[in-house]
């Protein structure tokens, strides 16, 4: 058996019975089968295209792109930035669109399989986990052009563990307690600076008659910013990088304490948050039911009605312990290059344009909540929660990416989802059983 | 694979044969030639061939690597683990305890409650009622909708603020509505109250199929006895139906244990919702792949399956001989 088939034939191995369940799931769209041969087909036709490697990169003058941006508006940025690189260079770019969770759980047998050139991307140990597998390509001496572009932040965020380049930025947007000014200026309330400064005004909220903290965890992802940020607060920026990578242990009073804090704001969370998704949440904010709501900025995506999205405010994640104020949560996207088209040029060009003031902007055009992250990008285009956010990212002592994107995916998927949404359900968490799991999976790799 | 060569010998040797004895010719009637071997060896060879690649291989190869552990890149990274994988599971691995005691609430719901609503469809819809066929199929629908129509059906009904059940309740957009996905200790009955809906209908299908196979004359004869109704469905028609029982009770079993879509759908088996099915999924497919973990949970819940699928074989084989 070919190692590139391996992937999917181990999520075939099962019994009859849940092997047939597992193509049912398939007709929702979420199971990895079905989707690895999809891909197949999608990237079939781009064989030709990219050359073979054997070839030289001079002559490919085409460029095929796996892309899990499949919501409307990102999808439609995307294209800008093609359709600009095109103008640009004459050569022609390919996108397969894929759904985004589709994308993402199947990136393992994509990437073994016969992907694209290029493919949509995070930075953090997402990235550096298949870098160090060699199913990604280093890029340089793209780098070597548009280096100068970045800031050092950027630079150690797109840099494997061997030290070389494989990622290449594009959007990146900050977390925060995101409010509507209107809400806020009518009772008087304050942006609080600190973490008791925030427990009061949650108070006052719900004496005022409102759900203080927008909440939703259904998918059980939206929970990990807040562990994340009461983690980085009490323990440090460091510490959340060590505690993802399994350098320290989950069982341990740091961690223990990261949850007490956190217990303090559970009575002000949306009690309704294990049955919501973050788009009802969003919701929930703008129809001023919930005076705040911690997540990216992408929440604004959520505010079709203009007047809403003008009156949207956010701030970062109040001081509690360590550090003040100097961590965000400020996840990056960006595109990589597949093993496969180490040596398309055309690919390596369409990655330099990414890196580029002129390809981001392209971007932007399309998508507005998120910020641009090339030195020369157009900002005069921003509004004034663009602008806020990219203040505060560049005034960032350290920027973190998210704990599903910092820590080993079934650390995040299979460990973190169901203890968090216990921690919110009741309150309880068993650190002692975190670190059993944590120690199993991350020795599995 | 291995009966083609085995068909080939005796096609050469046949035409000697039949030239030379003269009593072959009743033989040659009865048995097979050549050519039929041939073709059976295909009609019986390619099934086993596609069973074996798509079944049995994947099947065994799971059992191997349900000892190990394996990132699922490079064929290399495979290492040895020994019994950790079980180990973990039943250990350390939390939502496995609970996605047990779910699927046997499953099974016990499914059995006591859908089954028997299955059936009582089907005896009402075997009266010659008007309108019997419309029936037939307003239950038998929900058996053949889409998994995605499914789930949107429920989520209309279920919805905490927008749903039907919360404004039929009248506590949609209160402090008091039940929030019937997100609330751990209600979420797994109303995914069995969904699944009931689909269950319920394959069960009356079949039952109706049974009952129209009862000869009528065992039941003009129990109300010439003077059995009353419940007497005549109960000691003997019921009982006139045991292949159709049986099927009922093992498509029952297994659709227990295979039980999936529904609370995929409702929120990817997490809170309260787990099923050994959903953590198979949960831990094989996608970004969080652990393939020893996810291999030692299908192994234990193949296991399991077994038996309910043993015991019927045995029973069907029984009667065939």
């Amino acid at each position: 058996m070919a190692p590139q088939e391996s992937a999917p034939s181990a999520a075939e191995t099962e019994s009859g019975f849940s092997r047939r369940t597992v193509l049912k799931g398939i007709g929702f769209g979420a199971a990895g089968i079905a989707a690895a041969p999809v891909l197949a087909a999608c990237t079939g036709g781009s064989k030709p295209s990219s050359g073979g490697g054997g070839g030289g990169g001079a002559a490919s003058k085409s460029v095929t792109v796996g892309s899990g941006s499949s919501d409307d508006v990102p999808k439609r940025a995307y294209q800008a930035v093609f359709d600009a690189f095109k103008a640009q260079s004459g050569d022609t770019v390919k996108v397969n669109t894929v759904p985004h969770n589709d994308f993402q759980n199947n990136i393992n047998s994509y990437l073994q399989g016969s992907p694209d050139d290029v493919f949509t991307w995070f930075a953090g140990y997402r990235m550096r986990y298949y870098a160090g597998k060699s199913l990604v390509a280093p890029v340089d001496d793209v780098w070597d052009s548009i280096g100068s572009n970045f800031s050092d932040a950027l630079k150690q965020a797109s840099t494997g563990d061997d030290g070389k380049k494989y990622f290449v930025p594009n959007y990146n947007y900050p977390w925060g307690y995101f409010y509507r000014k209107s809400l806020w200026a009518s009772k008087g309330y304050q942006v609080p600076k600190t973490f008791d400064e925030l427990k009061t005004l949650c108070a006052q909220m719900k004496k005022d008659g409102l759900i203080p903290i927008g909440f939703a965890d259904k998918d059980g992802w939206p929970a990990m910013g807040t562990f994340d940020y009461i983690n980085m607060r009490t323990n440090g920026y460091q510490f959340h990088v060590d505690l993802c990578a399994h350098k320290e242990s989950w069982d341990q009073q740091k961690v223990k304490d990261v949850f007490d804090n956190w217990k303090a704001l559970l009575p002000f969370q949306d009690p309704s948050a294990l049955g919501a998704t973050w788009q009802e949440a969003a919701q929930n904010l703008g129809k001023q039911k919930s005076g705040m709501y911690l997540l990216g900025s992408f929440v604004t995506q959520q505010f079709t009605d203009k007047k809403v999205l003008a009156d949207i405010d956010f701030f970062p994640f109040p001081a509690m312990a360590v550090e003040g104020q100097d961590s965000v949560e400020a996840p990056i996207d960006g595109l990589m290059l597949t093993k496969k088209a180490a040596n398309n040029q055309a690919a390596k060009d369409l990655l330099k344009f990414m890196g580029s003031g002129k390809g981001q902007d392209a971007y932007a055009s399309i998508d507005t909540s998120n910020l641009q992250t090339a030195k020369d990008a157009d900002t005069s285009k921003f509004n004034a929660l663009n602008k806020k956010s990219a203040e505060i990212i560049a005034n960032a002592k350290h920027i973190s990416q998210f704990f599903d994107r910092d820590a080993l995916p079934a650390m995040a998927n299979n460990v973190m989802i169901p203890a968090l949404q216990k921690f919110i359900k009741d309150g309880s968490i068993d650190t002692k059983n975190l670190e059993a799991q944590a120690k199993s999976l991350y020795a599995a790799q | 694979m291995s009966d083609l060569p085995l068909v080939g010998l005796p096609a050469d040797v046949r035409p000697e044969r039949t030239t030379t004895a003269a009593a072959g010719k009743s033989r040659k009637v009865r048995r097979l030639n050549g050519r039929d071997k041939l073709v059976l060896g295909f009609m019986v060879g390619i099934p086993t061939l596609i069973q074996a690649v798509f079944i049995w291989i994947p099947m065994l190869l799971s059992v191997a690597l349900s000892f190990t552990k394996w990132n699922g890149l490079a064929l290399s990274d495979i290492k040895s683990n020994g019994l950790q994988n079980y180990k973990f599971v039943v250990q350390d691995y939390p939502p496995f305890w609970p996605a047990v005691q779910h699927n046997i609430i499953w099974l016990a719901f499914l059995a006591l409650v859908a089954t028997p609503i299955g059936l009582l469809l089907a005896v009402l819809l075997d009266q010659k009622i008007k309108g019997s066929r419309i029936y037939q199929s307003i239950f038998f629908t929900p058996v053949m909708l889409s998994l995605v129509l499914v789930g949107i059906i429920w989520q209309l009904m279920y919805e905490k603020d927008n749903g039907l059940i919360n404004n039929l309740l009248r506590t949609a957009n209160t402090p008091n509505a039940t929030d019937w996905y997100g609330n751990s200790s209600i979420n797994l009955w109303a995914a069995l109250v969904a699944a009931t809906w689909r269950h319920a209908g394959y069960i009356m299908v079949l039952y109706l199929a049974g009952l129209k196979g009862v000869d009528p004359s065992l039941k003009e004869a129990a109300a010439i006895d003077g059995a009353t109704a419940s007497q005549t469905f109960f000691r003997v028609v019921f009982p006139a139906m045991r292949p159709i029982n049986i099927v009922v009770v093992v498509i029952t079993i297994i659709e227990a244990l295979r039980a999936f879509d529904i609370v995929y759908i409702i929120n990817r088996g997490t809170n309260g919702l787990e099923l050994i099915s959903a953590l198979i999924v949960q831990n094989l497919v996608g970004e969080g792949q652990v393939i020893g973990v996810g291999s030692a949970l299908s192994v234990m819940l193949l296991v399991i399956s077994l038996v309910p699928i043993t015991i019927y074989l045995v029973r069907t084989f029984k009667k065939v001989d």
